[in-house]
């Protein structure tokens, strides 16, 4: 007896959304397989790396992440920076000196520093909000004005303050959206057909379904995103098929593992490669469940999962 | 196949004896068919019959162990192709590689990361010695291997060298990695002289098929799939597709458990083998095979194992006691939440994050969110204040600050009641606002 393969192949496929101004834009999304089953039919995009920056700038306490930055000390010269990091598909600008939790920088001055960093980049924008959903309603808007023909994506529009977001940012300036839910199928969907009412059309907004970091509850997330998939794939569910963002740097960067000092804990070793390691190790776990794009912090961390990435597809 | 009630029926002697404990033949086809009855109930079945319903209702992988007796490894038994369908079963299992002049440095090296986690072990469980040659090293190299405690896996496809190893250290029950095809034969002989499970490899998928099919005409039945390292696409290719074959075909000859070797997949190159590990602990990986393990990739490794390899009717939960946090002492102030993990790791580490010193109190919550617990009345002002009580707390620690989780703020009349000299705190709802909130409640 041979062995009879039983390839998966599904009628419908996620949606394909390109972001980047014209000549420099990256599309992904767009197959109609589970994640690299390249086996059952070729894979439409490949999977993207995300490089996160902050207007606060990189935590040069790390001595690897400082040598790559090393130099570069305006926004404009760290953005420029991060863009040469191998492996890097697209730049994500995290504003976390608007958080109103922290220096609560007015949304003008954000926005300004938004433009600086989309003139200054290589690489397609993709901004992330600052986790309150006032603030964010905010700022995304003056961010969606600032950032006129980047074709960026602003991530961070919920339930509470999509509206005012998707009108700003697709409608009126051309950008492109995520629309973001807490860790649950239901909910991503939900918000998925609110956005679809308001007439934004699939190909302009992108998933954000949760993060956490491995060994921190992952599991639910892997789940979500792989029922998502499934769901969107088998049940041709359009209000799933949008491409599925995940950042995964902030919430492995603020786990004991990737926090703790070395003179505290001698025997886990360096903090930096610690952080590398649980970075790379989500983000692979996020990739393997469905993620179609992963955004990650250490120019290390990126270039490995692009190889993982590049084996793969 | 899983059959049918019906189907079952047609194979009893449908006399309706009752010997079952049945009322009917039907009825105990029914019961045999939902899993609440064994066939083997039914002392009037032929022998036919028995072959038929065997072949019909195993389980699509099989599962058995291997490694010393105390300290046995399971492995196989998956149901399922996704994790939310149900539980996976046997958690993918780690092992070091060395050759054998590198057995010393790997067992010290894998001693070197063994901690608890979430009441888990986590440590290499395996060690994997590859064949160099040299027949005589290699068996006193397996000997120190099996005498570490931990399983060994004989990587070794020379027959002679395969046979030394194993006489030496048998009783430990190795694997034997080192059947292709051609030495099935022979292979087969020693995993059955031995009594050890065989790990078979092949050039591409369908030679491998043909492989485990030889092994299981020898009569084995431990068999592991090696999913082969000629590139990171082909190994992927191969586990998913054999696994799946196995539980979505029901292609028994598919039904065993795989090894990846990644320290083939990606020599030196350590971080690489930390991703493909994380790929192939969520896509069918059941023994994975690295270089090494430091802790910068054991924390996040062995953390997303016990994640995905849960019980998702089961919570994870921490210990009940008091975590002084950031060097908390008895003039500390105190903050409560629930045993449920995943809210433990989300406070202790916004806490951690604030720098300063808080003991962390944790009662027995039913491993619940903190909402889900209040709801169902295991996290009540009653049920905090009892836990203070009894593990006494209050000759444990002086200050008479306690911080409750800002979701449950409704408790503070009632905990000031049951706890008189206490002043209790309302935090904010979410995490996330904790660490700005205790530095402005420390200045």
């Amino acid at each position: 007896m041979t062995f009879k393969p039983d390839p998966q192949t599904f009628a419908s496929s996620i949606k394909e959304v390109s972001f980047g101004p014209e000549g420099a834009a990256v599309t992904f999304g767009g197959s109609n397989v589970l994640p690299f089953y390249a086996f059952d039919a070729p894979i439409a995009h490949k999977p993207l790396v995300g490089i996160e920056i902050s207007d606060k700038g990189p935590d040069r306490e790390l001595p690897a992440l400082a040598a790559f930055y090393d130099g570069a000390n305006t926004l404009s010269e760290i953005a420029a920076r991060a863009c040469t990091a191998p492996g890097a598909d697209f730049l994500s600008l995290k504003l976390e000196g608007a958080d109103p939790n922290g220096d609560n920088m007015p949304s003008d001055e954000a926005a300004a520093l938004a433009k600086e960093v989309a003139d200054a980049s290589v690489l397609p924008l993709l901004v992330q909000g600052v986790d309150n959903v006032d603030k964010d309603a905010e700022l995304l808007p003056k961010v969606a004005e600032a950032l006129q023909g980047k074709n960026a994506i602003l991530m961070s529009a919920k339930e509470e303050n999509y509206k005012g977001i998707a009108v700003a940012a697709v409608t009126a300036y051309g950008q492109k959206i995520g629309a973001e839910s807490a860790v649950d199928i239901n909910l991503a969907k939900q918000l998925n057909v609110l956005i679809a009412q308001m007439g934004i059309q699939q190909g302009n907004y992108v998933m954000h379904l949760g993060n956490s970091a491995a060994g921190y509850g992952f599991e639910y997330l892997a789940s979500t995103i792989e029922r998502v998939k499934i769901a969107a794939l088998s049940q041709n569910d359009d209000a799933l098929q949008p491409p599925a963002v995940t950042p995964v740097a902030g919430d492995a960067w603020s786990v004991k593992e990737s926090l703790v000092s070395e003179a505290d804990f001698p025997e886990w070793g360096p903090r930096e490669q610690r952080g590398i390691e649980m970075e790379i190790s989500t983000a692979a776990a996020c990739l393997a469940s469905g993620s179609d794009a992963v955004i990650l912090r250490h120019p290390s961390s990126v270039e490995t999962i692009a190889k993982l990435i590049a084996e793969l597809v | 196949m899983a059959l049918k009630g019906i189907d079952i029926f047609k194979l009893t002697p449908k006399t309706n004896c009752k010997e079952c404990g049945q009322p009917t033949c039907m009825a105990f086809g029914m019961k045999v068919a939902q899993g609440t009855a064994q066939i083997e109930q039914c002392p009037h079945m032929s022998e036919e019959a028995l072959a038929k319903l065997g072949e019909a209702t195993a389980p699509p992988m099989k599962s058995f162990k291997i490694g010393p007796a105390d300290a046995e490894l399971s492995l196989g038994g998956e149901t399922v192709l996704f994790r939310h369908d149900k539980t996976f079963v046997s958690k993918t299992l780690f092992a070091v590689s060395a050759d054998a002049a590198g057995t010393d440095a790997a067992i010290e090296a894998i001693k070197s990361v063994d901690y608890e986690r979430i009441g888990e072990r986590m440590s290499v469980e395996i060690v994997n010695l590859e064949y160099t040659g040299d027949s005589a090293a290699y068996t006193e190299a397996a000997k120190k291997a099996a005498a570490s405690g931990k399983t060994v896996i004989l990587s070794v496809s020379d027959e002679a060298a395969a046979k030394d190893a194993l006489s030496a250290i048998k009783d430990s029950k190795p694997v034997l990695n080192g059947a292709n095809p051609s030495n099935i034969a022979a292979f087969a002989a020693l995993a059955k002289e031995f009594g050890v499970a065989i790990g078979v490899t092949a050039d591409d998928i369908d030679t491998l098929y043909d492989a485990v099919q030889a092994l299981e005409k020898e009569g084995l039945k431990d068999i592991i799939i090696d999913v082969g390292a000629a590139s990171v696409k082909s190994a992927f290719a191969n586990a998913v597709q054999i696994r799946r074959a196995a539980i979505k075909s029901g292609d028994h000859s598919f039904g065993y458990p795989s090894i990846v070797n990644i320290a083939k997949l990606a020599p030196g190159d350590a971080s690489m083998q930390t991703a493909l590990a994380s790929l192939f602990i969520l896509k069918y990986g059941s023994i994975v095979i690295m270089e090494g393990m430091s802790y910068a990739q054991a924390l996040p490794l062995f953390g997303l194992r016990q994640n995905i390899f849960t019980d998702p009717q089961k919570p994870m939960t921490v210990e009940t006691g008091i975590y002084p946090l950031n060097g908390a002492t008895e003039d500390s102030i105190c903050a409560v939440t629930v045993d449920f993990a995943l809210t433990y790791f989300i406070v202790s580490g916004e806490i951690e994050r604030s720098g300063v010193p808080v003991n962390l109190i944790i009662p027995d919550a039913g491993g619940y969110s903190v909402l889900t617990a209040w709801s169902a009345g295991k996290f009540s002002a009653g049920s905090i204040a009892a836990f203070i009580k009894e593990s006494d707390i209050e000759s444990k620690v002086k200050n008479r600050n306690l911080l409750i989780p800002g979701k449950v703020a409704v408790l503070k009349g009632e905990l000031e009641e049951n706890l008189p000299g206490w002043k209790i705190i309302v935090s904010p709802g979410e995490a996330t606002s904790l660490v700005k909130f205790l530095k402005e409640l420390q200045a």
